[in-house]
């Protein structure tokens, strides 16, 4: 059959190279992309591991002797112990960190709740029953998240001044509320939107006022949706600096305003230093790791999912 | 009462119920909406408004008494002084060094992960971690733990190689503020590269494979138009937090050496030299930064949200 091969060999130089591009092209596991696939790993993880290296080397200082974490070359094995973590609790080294620490988690916690409160109803009117104009009233949202807090800063410290709101955990508690709001309402409607209509329909054909429809109906089927949107405001909350700076001093001080009080070097204090920044870090970390799955669709204020 | 939701009349339950159930409208249905919508207003727009008028009147803390409305004067003040000249050219300095920067390499790490290779939870975890660590505490663990001249870990490894001590900070300190940053803010862009490179429509790449397209070729014409919106998604987003940048520069500089950004020196300008005037006509100054940038973010926000709603 002469005739049906030579209109291929002008084309194809080689007997081999043909079908072997072809299944190239069509099955994924052909050696290439399997080889291809093996280097994106070894580099995926050569980089991984530099980015995660300060976090770890955070951790690793915050357990070793002040002398051996002030070491250069640095000593990646030296003994472990507790004392950088047993200083920076201690009261011998100065203020103590408890009551920042647990004011930041009480305006964390706190804000996060009545976010919720204000924005499980607010989304509901924007999702399941969309008022009109309703892409309007959530553009105004997310454009208050594009104010800078600078833009509203002055105002408040003069007003908290006024009031004598100042060094108060309430004054706090209600800004970081409006500055977790929009973010909030904007995941929230995402998460309601994806409720199959039909589910809140049934609650209205029972006669339940919104009150009981939000309560036994919207917040049971929407938890997960819930728990995600708490998480990273939490998150938001618990980091910030700026506001809690600027308006609090001493009772109502935030666990990162506290931290800034070791912005300035004093001796050997590099394991004290990173017992601070880990005890700090570790409830986003957990929050963080814990919403893992929703928190891009957080950060992107519901944009991407 | 027009009935703005009419498309969903389509919908298996029966249309009298339904259309019943929707045209319950007015302040009822508005009522859940209003507390947050007032809330927001209260909280975030009268302070602004605020801080509008006070840019325009001459207000010192210190001089309790001379207190009035002096125009613009403060406004040709930031761009007369010295300092305030600089610090605005430091916030465009550091944001678009910082975004761009990030996004590459948020960009090359999303392609890496967008494989299927050993360990891929792992790396993603392992990626998320720099931007799970509180600002403030990664920001002084940098300046301490990292850059610091006499046990740093920078010059920690350079000891092991026998190569030269540096004082990162003072030698290179706006690098050393770029450089956190980065290492904070390419996790963001990952995820969001990630997520963009996931939603790739999947037909079109088998279309692609079988009609024997390079990876190259499919990178091009497939995955750079897919992405193009995710990577202005993250370049707005990110641009509109990093404009607003405090705690990194308030840590690690406390904006000596010429970092001082525009939220820093309305800190400074607020606190030091008690100056309520200036110090609102720089935040004005910010907010007209950001609002350029979020015109711009709320328009890709609302093509992605337009083309999701009618999905």
């Amino acid at each position: 059959m002469t005739t049906l091969a030579t209109p291929s060999a002008p084309t194809v130089p080689g007997p081999v190279r043909g079908p072997r591009a072809a299944r190239s092209a069509t099955k994924p596991g052909s050696t290439s992309t399997r080889r291809g696939t093996a280097i994106a790993g070894v580099v995926a993880w050569v980089v991984a591991l530099l980015f995660f290296f300060p976090v770890l080397w955070m951790v690793l200082t915050s357990f070793h002797s002040e002398p051996d974490a002030a070491g250069n070359p640095p000593k990646l094995f030296a003994p472990l112990t507790l004392d950088g973590y047993r200083t920076f609790f201690g009261a011998a080294s100065g203020a103590s960190p408890w009551p920042p620490l647990i004011n930041s988690a009480e305006a964390s916690v706190v804000s996060t709740l009545l976010v919720l409160c204000l924005a499980v109803p607010a989304a509901y009117a924007l999702a399941v029953k969309p008022v009109r104009r309703w892409t309007d009233v959530m553009f105004f949202f997310l454009s208050t998240k594009m104010l800078p807090v600078v833009a509203g800063l002055l105002p408040l410290y003069i007003i908290a001044k006024q009031i004598g709101a100042l060094d108060t955990m309430w004054y706090l508690i209600l800004l970081y509320t409006a500055m977790n709001l929009p973010i909030a309402v904007w995941m929230m409607r995402s998460f309601l939107a994806e409720v199959p209509p039909a589910l809140f329909e049934a609650a209205s054909l029972d006669g339940a006022g919104i009150v009981r429809t939000l309560r036994s109906v919207v917040v049971p089927i929407a938890s997960p949706g819930i728990a995600a949107t708490a998480l990273i405001c939490f998150i938001f909350s618990w980091n910030e600096l700026l506001l809690a700076n600027t308006l609090t001093s001493t009772v109502a001080q935030t666990a990162p305003v506290f931290l800034t009080s070791f912005v300035t070097s004093q001796g050997l204090f590099l394991a004290k230093v990173s017992a601070a920044a880990t005890v700090i870090s570790l409830p986003v970390l957990i929050a963080g790791f814990a919403a893992q799955d929703k928190l891009v669709q957080g950060l992107s204020l519901g944009a991407v999912k | 009462m027009a009935l703005t939701a009419t498309p969903t009349l389509t919908g298996s339950v029966r249309p009298s119920f339904r259309a019943r159930w929707l045209a319950k409208d007015g302040w009822v249905r508005r009522a859940p909406l209003l507390p947050a919508l007032l809330f927001v207003i209260v909280l975030t727009q009268l302070p602004f408004v605020a801080t509008l008028v006070i840019s325009l009147m001459r207000w010192n803390s210190n001089y309790p008494d001379d207190i009035g409305f002096t125009g613009f004067s403060n406004f040709s003040k930031v761009f007369t002084d010295e300092h305030l000249r600089s610090a605005v050219f430091v916030t465009i300095e550091m944001t678009v060094v910082v975004v761009l920067v990030s996004l590459l390499l948020g960009l090359g790490v999303a392609l890496l992960l967008n494989r299927h290779f050993f360990g891929r939870g792992i790396v993603r975890t392992l990626m998320i971690a720099p931007f799970l660590i509180v600002p403030v505490a990664a920001a002084l663990f940098w300046k301490h733990g990292i850059y610091n001249p006499v046990y740093g870990l920078l010059n920690g490894l350079l000891t092991l190689v026998h190569g030269p001590q540096v004082d990162w900070i003072t030698q290179y300190p706006r690098l050393a503020v770029d450089v956190q940053l980065i290492w904070q803010w390419t996790p963001f862009m990952m995820l969001i590269l990630l997520a963009g490179l996931q939603s790739r429509p999947g037909e079109v790449l088998e279309a692609a494979a079988v009609d024997g397209a390079s990876p190259w070729k499919v990178f091009r014409f497939i995955t750079v138009p897919h992405l193009r919106r995710y990577l202005e998604l993250g370049a707005l987003l990110g641009s509109v937090y990093i404009v607003q940048n405090f705690d990194t520069v308030y840590t690690l500089t406390a904006g000596a050496l010429g970092t001082a950004n525009l939220p820093y020196q309305v800190y400074e300008t607020l606190y030091s030299a008690n100056d309520y005037g200036l110090a609102s006509a720089q935040g004005v100054i910010v907010v007209i930064g950001s609002i350029l940038i979020a015109t711009f973010a709320l328009r890709t926000v609302s093509t992605l949200f337009t083309e999701e709603v009618s999905r």
